[in-house]
């Protein structure tokens, strides 16, 4: 029969091929050894190690093929011998099926617990509570979905592979079936859409508490910088306006609206445990997204449209320390929209504190306006009485270093 | 051998519908106008920029790794973009761009989509080819050409559209805040209404057929379920597609005309942009009303061509079919007012997030019935493991990974938290980019038959397709875990980040596994182009399956079926019917040669039917019997 001489031919050639191959490839196996040891700067030991891997691949390829012509061979003696079919790969596809499902299902175990518990601790805010309420309540019954319809997945297709002593069942519909798969998710979803929404709204649209009014704080995103202004005693942060934008007045800061005159820079977001802190956000360039993980808050900062988002942190600095059992733990904010370059690297630190804590840091800061600033705004160029003249120089630094984050 | 793959044979005597011309290389296989052909070309130009953004998740995957090492090869090829053998930033974020414009737009839309309504919509409806194969031929080149521009974006200075694959200005429309906003955006812009311009002279094309060029016989409710997801899906692109341009056209005049439609309030440095009055959520708006039914464009053909390797491989009506349109025809409508999820954190109205909160939640329900309806046809099957099914059987199991996570993502309360965060990289790329792959796989290995008339190795199949599902889960099912503990995507390197360093170790988990899983595929590549000339030559039917496509001769003749167009007389699901001699019933044998496996539903209350089936079988008590 032709085709066993030309198996048999093809055969001869491979085993040529592999023969080469595998001198060739531990020739160049020797040559990289010998090459890395030098440390040389040139290039060929790097093509050499590179074609190395590309024999080395070719040499599985050529493995496989071998494989796969043995099987066939096998399969075809079977067949001239009239003996039934040697491999049944419905059985062995099945069979794998099956084998998918056990892994998969202790893979899925695995992760859940070990890849799971390096992910975020509590929630830091009063909101973030319900949304990881409401996370665990959907990943519970995802989680029973999941392999709920995995098993049966699987399942099925290995009891139900093929054999030729049966028939499969005739069963094109059954409206019954059909309406209770589609009400019963439908119903669910409600549930979830329900507890979503409601959420939702507690979020965005909160009731203000006369005493308990928020401390306002603008986030003012750059490439690749964030600035942070406080609003001051007056509690309003003052307004500003893009065109004013200059070398010295980096947020472009209108300081002939009073509301302007205290309001302080800072290097980072220090926030005082349980009062509310309602965040005014926008940018100066691209769009950024302002996230703060630990506290469940993100929201984009678009140029030309300021945003707001209200929360209350719960968890100060040091109690995450002692929950976490991690004595380097720090709270941070980070860019969470692609914005360029430089966009894996926008980070700052925020840190709760009890409120006489923040008290005491906040009168560090130093105000925005600046000798410079007043005589560009035709301000009268006065000390302010509890701002001495190295806080004034503090807001200098201040301001080089953002500049020099600019640039 | 009598067949040779590529060359068709012509049979001039059955030819009878066509006026015949002598066919030239350059009008049969470049220029060519036959549906089966200009597939073909769809697929092949698929495949091809699915090898290239594979190889571009690699190199990403590779920095992602091994964010400290130095890959002196990799300068070899990049050049000046990964210097020392380190990939750079800005390069960095140009092939995750380019990665997601490709396997979204060119591989899971023409590529899938073109192939598979290309070939199978004149096929399965009784067809002799498209409404217009003139602008059927267009379609391809205008994709072709598109393929062409965003290719050469890589040979440009300042390097290709790196924006991410959304391009949300202000960054992808100011040169000066990244490199790729330059000459690479505006070849991206250029790439994508040419590509636009294909998809709806496809779209419209497959809807005219469809409706209008169906044989005797096949009505809507007798259409295979892959020709409701084909039809579906062309009017889903030929409604939102537009918009895209739309929203293109006005970045394009932000870019190089001076106009602020996006732009507004914008300081570069100390350089302040004279914009005012524009939105860049305007964007956002425009790209998602199309971008969301894009995400469905990209299922649906899967949905369809897995629910019906399934039937087939299982010997098993599909479960459900009229449920299964109607949960096709539902998505497609809810599709379109979903679009605001991908927004819910963009400072958007949060009134608004609450509305399509609802709105997207509601849409998991007719994918949930979709998930049971495949899960009941499996079940009291007799499964047949053909690499298609094999394939059909993963892309299930993907959708429903990917499908439950959108619960979390859709509540928007949920995703404050994950939104651009690795979770919906893992949520994405299970439920609509692996699902749909592994459906358009299926789809391959299914109707190689039918393109090239030979027979795809199924034992390489099996190898492609266990490496590749192990493996894809490998990949995308850790990413969830980055998500949840706030990894943002499109970071460059986790180095920077106290916190996420403890994730390097699982980024070179993956990062193996995406290798792996890339070099299963040079067995499919293998097999495909190895059986377009040395497969085992197919037969007519080779997989028992009932529908049209399979009357047609092995030598795929142009105008398809040598005589008359066959008349169809039964849905497409008659798989293992009680009382049949066959374990399947194909379209075109009228119910008179099947009186014995006839059921009452079959008629659709046509009383004339149902009289002489009842006479037939008061006649023949012994059959009624054995039902």
């Amino acid at each position: 029969m032709s085709l066993r001489k030309f198996i048999s031919n093809k055969s001869i050639a491979a085993l040529a091929v592999i023969m080469t191959a595998f001198a060739n490839t531990s020739a160049f196996a020797q040559a990289a050894v010998a090459e890395t040891a030098k440390k040389p700067v040139d290039m060929g030991p790097v093509y050499k190690s590179a074609i190395f891997y590309a024999l080395a691949f070719l040499l599985l390829c050529l493995f496989i093929a071998i494989i796969g012509k043995a099987l066939k061979v096998y399969e075809l003696t079977r067949e001239a011998q009239d003996k039934p079919k040697g491999i049944n790969w419905n059985t062995v596809n099945a069979v794998l099926f099956a084998l998918f499902l056990i892994v998969g299902l202790y893979g899925v175990y695995w992760e859940y617990t070990v890849h799971g518990n390096m992910i975020l601790p509590e929630a830091a805010s009063e909101h973030g509570k319900k949304i990881d309420q409401m996370f665990n309540i959907t990943l519970i019954l995802t989680t029973i979905v999941f392999i709920a319809t995995h098993i049966l997945l699987f399942g099925f297709a290995y009891y139900y592979k093929y054999t030729n002593k049966r028939k499969a069942y005739y069963y094109p519909h059954n409206n019954t079936i059909e309406r209770v798969w589609t009400i019963v998710p439908a119903l669910v979803l409600t549930v979830l859409v329900l507890m979503g929404f409601l959420t939702w709204r507690s979020i965005f649209y909160k009731i203000e508490d006369p005493n308990n009014k928020p401390i306002s704080i603008e986030v003012t995103s750059s490439q690749f910088a964030w600035a942070i202004r406080y609003a001051g005693a007056d509690g309003v942060v003052g307004t500003k306006n893009f065109k004013l934008i200059n070398s010295i007045n980096a947020l472009g800061i209108d300081f002939k609206d009073k509301n302007t005159l205290d309001d302080q820079s800072a290097d980072e977001m220090v926030i005082p445990v349980n009062k509310p802190v309602r965040l005014i956000l926008n940018s100066k360039d691209v769009i950024h997204s302002f996230f703060m993980p630990h506290f469940r808050v993100q929201l984009n900062t678009v140029p030309g449209m300021t945003s707001y988002f209200e929360f209350t942190p719960t968890i100060t600095t040091e109690e995450m320390k002692a929950k976490t059992n991690d004595p380097t733990f720090k709270y941070l904010f980070l860019c969470n929209k692609i914005c360029g370059d430089g966009h894996y690297k926008m980070q700052k630190e925020v840190k709760v504190v009890s409120i006489a804590e923040y008290e005491a840091w906040l009168k560090e800061q130093p105000t925005y306006l600046t000798d410079d600033l007043r005589k560009e705004f035709n301000l009268p160029v006065t000390p302010v009485a509890p701002a001495p003249v190295d806080a004034v120089a503090d807001t200098a630094a201040v301001k080089t270093n953002q500049l020099a984050l600019k640039n | 051998m009598s067949t040779i793959s590529l060359h068709d044979t012509h049979n001039h005597d059955n030819h009878d519908d066509h006026g015949h011309h002598k066919e030239t290389f350059l009008t049969k296989y470049v220029f060519s106008q036959d549906h089966k052909m200009i597939a073909k070309q769809f697929l092949i130009t698929g495949i091809i920029m699915a090898v290239i953004a594979m190889g571009l998740s690699i190199l990403f995957r590779l920095q992602l790794a091994w964010p400290d090492k130095d890959f002196p090869i990799l300068e070899t090829f990049l050049g000046k973009w990964a210097e020392g053998g380190r990939i750079k930033p800005d390069f960095y974020l140009a092939l995750v761009t380019i990665h997601g414009t490709i396997m979204v737009f060119f591989v899971l839309t023409a590529g899938l989509s073109g192939t598979f309504s290309n070939l199978l919509i004149p096929l399965q409806i009784g067809a002799r080819d498209m409404a217009s194969p003139f602008l059927n031929m267009l379609s391809y080149w205008f994709f072709f050409a598109a393929c062409v521009i965003m290719m050469s974006s890589f040979f440009i200075q300042t390097g290709p559209a790196s924006a991410g694959w959304t391009v949300y200005p202000p960054l992808s429309a100011l040169p000066t805040a990244i490199s790729g906003s330059g000459l690479g955006m505006t070849l991206w812009l250029i790439s994508m209404v040419l590509f636009v311009a294909s998809s709806l002279m496809g779209g419209i094309n497959y809807v005219s057929t469809i409706l209008n060029m169906r044989t005797k016989g096949m009505d809507l409710w007798k259409m295979p379920l892959t020709i409701w997801a084909f039809f579906l899906t062309a009017i889903l692109g030929v409604l939102s597609f537009p918009v895209l341009v739309a929203g293109v056209v006005l970045l394009i005049f932000d870019r190089s005309f001076g106009t602020s439609f996006y732009l507004s309030d914008i300081v570069m440095g100390t350089q302040i942009l004279p914009n005012e009055g524009g939105s860049p959520i305007l964007w956002q708006h425009l790209f998602w009303f199309l971008g969301h039914p894009e995400v469905y464009i990209v299922i649906m053909p899967a949905m369809g061509l897995s629910s019906e390797i399934m039937s087939v491989n299982a010997r098993k009506p599909i479960f459900g079919y009229h449920a299964m349109i109607y949960s096709l025809i539902g998505i497609t409508i809810l599709s379109f007012i979903v679009w605001g999820h991908h927004m819910f954190v963009t400072g958007m109205n949060p009134l608004l997030g609450g509305v399509f909160m609802i709105t997207t939640l509601i849409i998991a329900v007719p994918s949930a019935v979709k998930t049971f309806n495949w899960l009941a046809t499996l079940w009291r099957g007799n499964i047949r493991f053909t690499p298609a099914m094999l394939f059909a059987i993963g892309m299930v199991s993907f959708f429903i990974s990917g499908g439950l996570t959108g619960i979390f993502l859709g509540n928007a309360s949920l995703d404050i938290n994950l939104h651009d965060t690795y979770f919906v990289v893992a949520h994405f790329h299970l439920v609509m980019g692996s699902a749909a792959i592994f459906g358009m796989l299926a789809g391959v290995y299914h109707y190689f038959p039918k393109m090239f008339g030979r027979l795809m190795s199924s034992k390489l199949g099996y190898l492609h397709f266990w490496i590749t599902f192990a493996c894809a889960y490998l990949v995308f099912f850790p990413l969830h875990f980055l998500g949840l503990d706030g990894v943002p995507r499109r970071y460059y390197a986790f180095t920077e980040f106290e916190f996420m360093q403890k994730w390097v170790t699982v980024n070179i988990l993956v990062t193996w596994a995406a290798i792996i899983a890339a070099l299963a595929q040079v067995a499919f590549l293998f097999n495909f182009f190895y059986s377009i000339f040395k497969g085992k030559v197919s037969s007519q039917n080779p997989w028992g399956a009932n529908t049209l496509e399979w009357t047609t001769p092995v030598e795929r003749i142009h105008g398809n079926w040598p005589g008359e167009i066959p008349t169809v007389y039964r849905w497409p699901y008659d798989y293992s019917k009680p009382g049949a001699d066959a374990d399947f019933i194909p379209q075109t044998v009228p119910f008179s040669q099947t009186m014995g496996s006839n059921m009452p539903h079959d008629f659709e209350g046509n009383t004339e039917s149902e009289r002489i089936q009842r006479e037939w079988e008061e006649a023949n008590p012994s059959s009624d019997a054995s039902k």
